[in-house]
């Protein structure tokens, strides 16, 4: 078959799965959800804290469905020897690995859509702006978060840790990125690791498209940022990669 | 004879631990080749390089022409793999995972037939995550079959099966030597190596202590086991290197005593003799 017919077989078993855990599927597509109504309520009539909301949690969707999702899943395919068994069929490695990454790209495409969707009916959002910048933003985060999901799996030693490890990394950056506050009214230092990391480029990205029309042309400097996360991402995800539980 | 296997000179070291030490095998088209030793042998080490899973630390490696290490699509084609432990998908079902696995192999067989094989039709609709441990490996067996390889690694294959399923899994090897395919397999049970293999090598310490015909393999032993009951009916054994001198002595003395030796046999070595003779002696040098 041809490779990419594989890589399509290879995602629609990957969407089976997903949707064969109707549970955490659903409390996937909720948690943002819940975080946005909280916040909502919180700042409701404070049409501009919703306007930071919206596209923080935006952002932070697509960390979320990327990044925490391939590190704990290739972890978990790790240590069960499901990656050994893939290793040692014909498949070619990366088009197994397409068909992984396209679905994560659709979770997050479809938690965006919630998310987009939730601010227009109950936050005063609107539609989003500039379509093309949130095509963009959005796959450049999810290549990148893809990429360092799958790299930060890597330094996971089992999968009873994987949990802590994902934590010690999401927890932080999304509340240090401006997923819940505009970065610009944090003290100077926290402003400055934001402005290291790669999902504070995302949410300013996503806050362009969806709320102020600014586009990709305005906000390059952002996409640098995350092409250089991305590119790093991709040379620890490849150069780390081990398709077999360290020790039984 | 057209070869599958050739092993030359092979060696592994993990760090400090020397898994595998100089070892050298050939395994011919069409041929059941036994792996056979105790637990720490080397003998997954051994499988897992010629499956190109481990890089080799010294040695030749022939697979059906290839070089295992290289990885090649070409090769994983032709091979189908049964590893010693492993997990699978949990969210899909024996005939989904079946089904899918065939979509990777350029000329599979067909599904339905595969499942029946594996002794699985009963539960084709039955999502992985609820297979019993036995159930599970003979999955393992059947998403190494449905691409229809020319030559199977088998690690530890029955390990966990039922005696209806073993003998199920030992036909179906047997069915697969017929097709003129190649089994590679590793084991405990010396029954099963005897059952299937038409040679084994009994491994130790990551070194062949003898190789051939699991009925040959007796033939340089010194375990013949000669029985007897006396005239007062009880049961003697002996061990012996030379069943013909043991043999005439206690005739002789019997006729002496005018008495008869009751139940007398002599068996030949078995291959668990030989195992245990061999093996006993590795454990000696260490
Ligand atoms: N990945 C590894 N890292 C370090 N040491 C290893 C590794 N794999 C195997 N070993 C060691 O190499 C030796 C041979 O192991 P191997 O798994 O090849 O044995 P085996 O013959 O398959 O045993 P068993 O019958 O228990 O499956 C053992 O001492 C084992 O501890
Ligand atoms: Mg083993």
């Amino acid at each position: 078959m041809h490779d990419v017919a594989l890589s399509w077989r290879q995602y629609r078993l990957e969407r089976r799965m997903f949707w064969r855990n109707p549970s955490a599927a659903f409390f996937n597509f909720l948690f943002p959800l819940i975080l946005l109504a909280l916040f909502g309520a919180v700042f409701a009539g404070d049409q501009e804290a919703l306007d930071v909301i919206v596209p923080g949690i935006a952002g932070m969707a697509v960390m979320a469905t990327t990044f925490t999702a391939l590190a704990w899943n290739m972890t978990f395919l790790r240590e069960q020897g499901v990656l050994k068994r893939m290793r040692g069929t014909p498949l070619p490695p990366a088009v197994y690995l397409s068909g992984i990454a396209l679905s994560a790209l659709t979770n997050a495409v479809l938690q965006l859509a919630l998310v987009i969707a939730a601010g227009r009916a109950f936050f005063g959002t609107g539609w989003p702006q500039d379509w093309a910048a949130l095509a963009v933003f959005t796959a450049a985060g999810v290549v990148c978060f893809a990429a360092l999901g799958v790299a930060l799996s890597h330094a996971i030693p089992n999968f009873d840790s994987a949990g802590a490890y994902i934590n010690a990394v999401f927890l932080p950056v999304i509340l240090i990125s401006g997923v819940f506050y505009d970065v610009a009214e944090a003290p100077g230092f926290i402003k400055d690791i934001a402005e290291a990391l790669p999902l504070k480029h995302v949410i300013d990205g996503l806050s362009g498209a969806l709320i102020t029309g600014r586009g990709v042309a305005d906000n390059w400097e952002a996409l640098a940022v995350i092409g250089l996360w991305a590119t790093a991402g991709i040379v620890l995800a490849v150069r780390g990669f081990s398709w077999e539980s360290r020790r039984r | 004879m057209s070869v599958a296997i050739e092993v030359r000179g092979l060696a592994k070291r993990y760090g400090d631990v020397e898994a595998v030490r100089g070892i050298d095998f050939v395994v011919a088209r069409g041929e059941v080749f036994g792996l056979l030793g105790p637990n720490g042998a080397g003998k997954t080490t051994t499988v897992e390089i010629l499956e190109g899973h481990r890089e080799r630390t010294a040695g030749e490696v022939s697979v059906l022409g290839h070089d295992p290490q290289r990885r090649e699509r070409a090769l994983r084609e032709r091979v189908g793999i049964v590893l010693q432990s492993c997990g699978m998908y949990r969210h899909v079902t024996v005939r989904e995972a079946v089904a899918h696995w065939a979509g990777f192999y350029p000329h599979p067989r067909d599904v339905d037939e595969v499942l029946d094989l594996a002794g699985l039709s009963e539960q084709a609709g039955v999502r992985t995550g609820r297979l019993s441990g036995g159930q599970l490996r003979r999955l393992d067996f059947a998403l190494a079959l449905v691409g229809d390889p020319e030559l199977i690694f088998l690690d530890e294959p029955t390990t966990g099966f039922d005696p209806a399923a073993r003998r199920q899994a030992w036909d179906t090897v047997r069915s697969l030597r017929d097709l003129g395919k190649t089994v590679l397999l590793t084991t405990h049970y010396l029954d099963e190596a005897q059952a299937l293999a038409d040679r084994v090598a009994i491994v130790q310490d990551g070194r062949i202590l003898a190789q051939g015909a699991p009925g040959d393999l007796g033939a340089g032993s010194t375990r013949y086991r000669v029985a007897w009951r006396d005239a007062e009916g009880e049961a003697h054994e002996r061990v012996t290197d030379d069943p013909t001198g043991l043999l005439h002595e206690l005739t002789t003395d019997a006729l002496a005593r005018g008495e008869r030796l009751e139940e007398l046999s002599v068996t030949r070595p078995t291959l668990e003799d030989v195992y245990l003779e061999l093996t006993a002696g590795g454990d000696a040098r260490a």
